[in-house]
């Protein structure tokens, strides 16, 4: 994959087993959010992005046989930074289900409380669903995204280092979140913050400049990792 | 010779406010002056009744309501336009030489001299499409002359919408057309809105593209379809003021006043729209 000639992230051959959580570690310039968002097609927005190589959902070729809108209602995605839509709580979760024809007052109500209930946000806004959703906190804005990624029913959820921005507690109740979705979504974690993924994610990847270094079960790349470069990242040596 | 710089402060600060003062001047001595002498003229029957006397008598009621089609006639041409082609041109189109060349055009557009915008109407439209002098084609005339204005701010109204939303409402499976409906906009409205009003208020007061292409000296009665002639405010006043002998001094500033109004209005207009918005905007 490349952007305007920078080639961003290189050769890679990696497979993301059903409802596991894959936590991506690596420096800045790594091309793990280059990773992440070539696997919904969001690089495609970047006029320069150039990609070849061939990524599968199900077996099925994600630059051929699957509508782009399609692949993103399946392939969901957490931002860095919380972005909520400048509308209500209640219309910010509506949002997706909208877009994709769902019309009915009941059934959105009930997507709206099922999803806000999973990402822990229910008992905090569910008298004030009408309240602008820029005035929440950052933490509950975070919640918030992860609830509106959750209406459009995904199969995989993307995690653009979710947590950057966000206080302890926050923190904690997005990676219980993760962790209780894990019989249901399959999950992909890029994160800036080490301890994060090996608390939260099965199998770990490190990149580097573009490379996938190593890829394995998490505790074992924060045991006994088989790379020098890994062990130097995570130990804090470098990055 | 050392200088002081608080002294360099004072000055400067003092040439700045001069500065303000002298752009105020100008614009409140004409307000005033056109107020002043013209406020006399306006009555009921001033607004809503015909010239009579050659002009020199009664009011300017056929002016104003042809202003008011000829405004009216211009945003239905110019207002789909110019907005699709702003969108078009922010959220469609590839950035290459020929995207470049079209939004240099559209500057370009803008500066042209209204009296050109005049000829090319009678050119275009008067002559070769045959409508003659006529509403439609006055309208036409006014709407590609504003067709700038509407998409320049349009576009960035367009461009002002953070790409964040934009990255959302496509991740969460959204196409390209339900993002822009639906996410982009909805908070673009207020500056199209804007550039509209701006555009409306530009249109109701040019007097040289309609010159050719519509305005009548006088019309004894109302325009009846597109294809009339109409009296405009603008060109009435031009007429009053020069073309007409001994025409009351209140009568010309009356009628000045009046368009002045309408024009000030709409952009009074224009900054409560914006003002109002900026507040609900949440971001």
């Amino acid at each position: 994959m490349w952007f305007a000639g920078t080639h961003a992230l290189k050769t890679l051959n990696l497979s993301v087993f059903e409802n596991e959580i894959l936590g991506v570690i690596g420096p800045a310039n790594s091309g793990k959010s280059t990773f992440l968002r070539g696997l919904n097609r969001l690089n495609d927005l970047d006029v320069h992005f150039k990609t070849s190589g061939k990524i599968y959902l199900d077996s099925q070729d994600i630059h051929r046989d699957i509508e782009v809108g399609l692949l993103r209602k399946r392939v969901g995605m957490v931002f860095a930074l919380p972005v909520p839509l400048p509308l209500s709580i209640f219309e910010n979760i509506v949002y997706g289900p909208r877009r994709h024809g769902i019309k009915n007052k009941k059934e959105l109500e009930k997507i709206v409380e099922s999803t806000l209930k999973e990402a822990y946000l229910w008992d905090e806004v569910k008298d004030r669903l009408n309240l602008g959703a820029m005035r929440l906190s950052g933490g509950q804005q975070q919640r918030l995204c992860l609830a509106r990624t959750l209406a459009v029913n995904p199969d995989v959820i993307l995690y653009d280092e979710p947590c950057s921005g966000l206080d302890p507690i926050s923190t904690a109740k997005i990676e219980e979140a993760m962790l209780r979705f894990k019989n249901k979504y399959t999950q992909i974690l890029v994160t800036n913050n080490t301890k994060q993924a090996a608390r939260v994610s099965d199998r770990t990847a490190f990149f580097l400049m573009g490379d996938l270094i190593e890829l394995d079960r998490t505790d074992k790349i924060f045991t006994s990792p088989l790379d020098k470069r890994t062990n130097d990242y995570i130990s804090g040596r470098f990055g | 010779m050392k200088r002081n710089p608080y002294i360099t402060e004072k000055i400067a600060f003092a040439l700045l406010f001069l500065a303000t003062i002298l752009v105020l001047l100008p614009v409140i001595f004409i307000v005033f002056i056109i107020i002043q002498k013209g406020i006399s003229a306006i009555s009921w029957e001033f607004l809503t009744t015909s010239p009579r006397m050659g002009m020199r008598e009664g009011g300017i009621f056929p002016a104003i309501i042809g202003t008011v089609y000829l405004v009216a006639g211009t945003l239905v041409f110019a207002l789909p336009l110019g907005v699709l082609a702003a969108i078009y041109l922010t959220e469609y189109a590839k950035d290459n030489l020929l995207t470049r060349l079209v939004k240099l055009a559209i500057i370009n557009l803008a500066g042209v001299p209204s009296v050109v915008y005049g000829l090319f109407g009678l050119g275009i439209f008067v002559i070769f499409l045959q409508f003659g002098a006529s509403i439609l084609a006055g309208s036409l005339t006014l709407a590609i002359m504003v067709l700038p204005i509407i998409i320049t701010t349009s576009k960035e109204a367009l461009e002002s919408v953070p790409r964040s939303f934009r990255e959302v409402s496509l991740s969460l499976g959204a196409s390209k057309w339900q993002t822009i409906r639906h996410s982009v906009l909805p908070h673009a409205l207020p500056g199209i809105l804007t550039g509209i009003i701006l555009a409306v208020s530009r249109a109701a007061g040019e007097t040289a593209p309609i010159l050719f292409t519509v305005a009548a000296f006088f019309l004894p009665k109302l325009p009846q379809s597109v294809f009339d002639q109409a009296m405009a405010l603008p060109y009435h006043l031009y007429v009053i003021s020069t073309q007409v002998p001994n025409v009351a001094e209140h009568t010309r500033y009356g009628t000045a006043l009046v368009l002045l109004l309408m024009v000030l209005s709409m952009n009074f207009l224009a900054i409560v729209v914006r003002s109002r918005f900026r507040k609900l905007k949440k971001w």
